[in-house]
């Protein structure tokens, strides 16, 4: 009842971040939602996300939205809303581009990851044509080759990190390297941690290495 | 008082907890699971914790330790209520004495369910008080009040999330006090068995009460009305704040009733809301419970005010709602333009990625084994709830139907009194026989049908995120107990023909389904390999791509996800892969192998 009568509080503008984290089940794409989220938090910022839980994680496609400012309402994220996409997978990264801001930043992941359908049919997918349709429609992209991160640090496991290592040092999300590390160190159980922050920061030379 | 990130499944938990809950109950289903998870994970010592074997016998267990003065919580999805719907419609009459929450999570879309039904009406069925939270912070406070209302007026009471809220996370403050109940103990009393003239009593008592529970939820806190105009909008739950936020983006204002109380239907709220205006709105999920509670009070008082939403078409009446469906809707209401749509992308044709058995699943090795021994054979599979209705995708397609829990059994035995001379397979996984399983396996046994059933025991509740259950040997309080052995079950229940076998021994499996398929009466096959979720993985398996002849027998039978097209030839996906050692049982040119094999 207190909310009752204060006619010009339904809406307020407010600035906020929207971040949409995409890829295919098993990916490791949960965990990096909750790190974006944790290192909102330690900032004394207001955090809603929204996870893919269920049957549709078994090979599906996994979405997280992640939105972070005080006047927030919806856990879901609009159309056309996003400040970034961050995609594990490229057909994944595409197929939420709809979210995208006009100006919006897309990291994204170049390994495919092959649906049994696809396997089965005669129709190939071709991350290629994704990754180009990417280079044709996004204002800011940047692609994370997968092989490289399975080189560096030894396993694909850590796609996640890596990818959040771009985006800390790209600066879209606002987040600083230490911030990121920090809420590894609190979210990632113990014997993950190095190699999760290895990948980080091999995910933020690989950016900065690229931009200079 | 700490901020937390939580998922409003965990904040239901914390707030049960904040609320002196002492025993808690359930049986897993998304969206609901991971309240009574977090429950055992945060336990701070003195709350009993069960995954009960079905929705039914949660609600039991826990109206009992109610019934003893205890704050009490059941957890289930929406078709868990269905099954629990015959003790709850009792317990409505009887009442309780220590609070009690039936927490059932409805889910829009549906996302992860067989229907998409509305658990509000169940409220309205029973005449007991729903709450619908619209947040995870919400729902950590609401929590607490429905235990409230529910000792005040000794009823147990439902509360109702949907998805969006279950699986949504948001910064929660939390309390770090808990509220602490002292069980009185159960008191001897007629009033706790039920009989015809008690119950017609107790009608009576029930409807006295909701009229004043609606004056009651009149002043409910989170029932509430803002705003002003001749337009209004009505909406609760997860449409709340997809509603606040079509506002924001439309910059626009109106009348908003909030409806956290969907019955007994705060009504003296609702006419101060509808006071004034032309023309209402109603924004909710599902069925249209708000909107025609305010039909009904237009009726009542002879207000002439257009009520618009599902009844009239304004609003879709299958699926969820999402913000930009209830943007449009809401610029189109109150005559504004709504936000330019993004040009349309013409995106490029993208892979469909339905949901598979997971690389290593032994439910592909059960299925393939049957598929193969009943080749030519005319026959009909009936599948369960749980991931094995995934085998009924390409290229096993060994499901030919799926219905609710349990029902597989005694679908296949209905089709079989039509058709005797079909083989009817029923396939149930392990913790949906113990379930609602059994009785159906029973019945089959007495009434003498005919039908071959296969259990798939992967030692774990594996859909839902890998629950513990009757034959796993664990509960939830972290005991090891006696495992409840599913062969020695059907056994004693006087199935004659019961196998237990790897279903990996792919040519003993075969064998076993072809000599199960010629028993005369029913018989029964345990398929026992765990989930791949439990078990360790076995080394990973190549191929040898000198052998390989591109022939993709492994893909087109197996539909294995680790199984890819390289070329002319396969491979295997080494971060996929578990080992299961399928693909080297059927691969013609034994061209696959473990690490032995074409390691390159």
């Amino acid at each position: 009842m207190l909310e009752k009568n204060k006619i010009n509080e339904i809406y307020k503008e407010e600035k906020m971040i929207n971040c949409i984290v995409t890829g295919v089940g098993g990916q490791g794409t949960v965990l990096a939602s909750k790190l974006i989220a944790q290192s909102a938090m330690n900032k004394g910022m207001k955090v809603r996300t929204s996870e893919t839980i269920g049957m549709s994680q078994r090979g599906g496609g996994v979405v997280s939205h992640v939105r972070i400012g005080d006047e927030i309402h919806s856990p879901l994220i609009n159309l056309n809303s996003a400040d970034v996409i961050i995609g594990f997978e490229p057909a994944e990264a595409v197929r939420y581009l709809p979210y995208l801001k006009d100006e919006g930043t897309v990291i994204v992941a170049n390994n495919p990851i092959k649906p049994v359908t696809d396997s089965l049919s005669e129709q190939n997918y071709n991350s290629d044509e994704m990754i180009a349709y990417l280079i044709d429609n996004v204002a800011h992209l940047f692609v994370l080759d997968a092989e490289t991160v399975f080189a560096e640090c030894g396993s694909i496991k850590v796609l996640n990190t890596a990818l959040l290592g771009v985006t800390a040092a790209s600066g879209v999300l606002g987040f600083s390297m230490e911030e990121m590390e920090k809420s590894i160190h609190e979210k990632v159980r113990e014997k993950f941690i190095d190699m999760n922050i290895q990948a980080l920061h091999f995910g933020a030379e690989t950016y900065l290495r690229r931009k200079a | 008082m700490k901020m937390e990130l939580l998922m409003g499944n965990q904040a239901i938990a914390m707030g049960a907890i904040r609320a002196g809950v002492g025993v808690v109950t359930g049986y897993p289903g998304t969206p609901s699971t991971e309240i009574l998870e977090t429950i055992a994970k945060k336990n701070p010592g003195n709350i009993y914790v069960e995954w009960s074997v079905n929705e039914k016998s949660a609600l039991e267990v826990a109206a009992g330790a109610a019934y003893a003065g205890q704050r009490t919580m059941v957890t289930m999805k929406q078709v868990g209520m269905n099954v629990a719907s015959d003790p709850l419609m009792s317990l409505a009459y009887i009442g309780v004495k220590g609070g009690m929450v039936i927490v059932v999570a409805d889910d829009p879309g549906p996302i992860s369910s067989q229907t998409e039904q509305d658990s509000r009406h169940f409220g309205i069925f029973a005449k007991l008080p729903v709450f619908d939270p619209s947040s995870p912070e919400e729902a950590y406070l609401m929590i607490g009040d429905a235990f409230e209302y529910s000792e005040k007026y000794n009823t147990p009471v439902l509360f109702r999330p949907t998805t969006r809220v279950c699986h949504a996370y948001a910064t929660v403050q939390v309390d770090e006090a808990c509220y602490q109940s002292n069980p009185e103990g159960f008191i001897k009393d007629s009033k706790w068995v039920i009989f015809p003239r008690l119950s017609y009593f107790n009608h009576i008592k029930i409807e006295e009460r909701q009229p004043i529970l609606s004056k009651d939820f009149s002043s409910y806190i989170y029932n509430s009305v803002i705003g002003t105009g001749k337009k209004g909008i009505a909406t609760g739950g997860i449409s709340y704040a997809y509603t606040r936020e079509a506002l924001s983006t439309l910059k626009s204002e109106c009348k908003l009733f909030k409806v956290a109380t969907p019955h007994p239907f705060p009504e003296e709220l609702a006419l101060e809301f509808l006071e004034g205006l032309e023309e209402v709105l109603v924004i909710e999920e599902l069925d249209p419970v708000i909107e025609k509670e305010l039909v009904y009070l237009c009726g009542k008082y002879n207000l002439k005010i257009n009520i618009m939403g599902k009844l009239t078409k304004h609003i879709q009446n299958a699926g969820e709602n999402t913000v930009d469906s209830v943007t449009q809707v809401i610029a189109k209401f109150l005559e504004i333009e709504s936000p330019k749509p993004k040009e349309v992308m013409d995106l490029p044709s993208l892979p469909i990625r339905p949901p598979v058995l997971c690389a290593g699943c032994p439910h592909r090795a059960s299925f393939y084994a049957v598929k193969k021994a009943m080749k030519g054979i005319k026959s009909v599979f009936s599948g369960d709830i749980g991931c094995y209705t995934l085998g009924n995708a390409k290229p096993l397609e060994m499901v030919d139907t799926c219905l609710c829990m349990g029902a597989g059994i005694t679908i296949a035995q209905g089709l079989h009194r039509v058709e005797p001379n079909t083989i009817n397979f029923a396939f149930v996984g392990d913790s949906t026989f113990f379930h609602t399983g059994i009785p159906g396996v029973i019945n089959a046994v007495y009434n003498e049908t005919d039908i071959v059933l296969i259990v798939l025991d992967n030692s774990t509740t594996a859909m839902t995120g890998n629950q513990p259950h009757p034959g796993t040997g664990r509960t939830m309080m972290g005991n090891v107990t006696e495992k409840i052995d599913i062969s020695e079950v059907l056994k004693a229940v006087g199935v004659k023909h019961v196998v237990t076998i790897n279903p990996f021994d792919l040519e003993n499996a075969m064998k076993e389904v072809k000599i199960a398929a010629a028993f005369k009466g029913i018989s029964a096959i345990v398929f026992k390999a765990p989930c791949i979720a439990v078990a360790p993985p076995s080394p990973l398996f190549f191929v040898d791509n000198a052998k390989c002849t591109g022939c993709k027998k492994c893909i087109k039978e197996l539909g294995c996800p680790a199984i890819v097209k390289d070329g002319n030839k396969v491979k295997i996906d080494q971060a996929l892969c578990y080992g299961c050692t399928l693909c080297e049982n059927i691969c013609p040119f034994h061209a696959i192998g473990g690490t032995d094999v074409g390691k390159k």
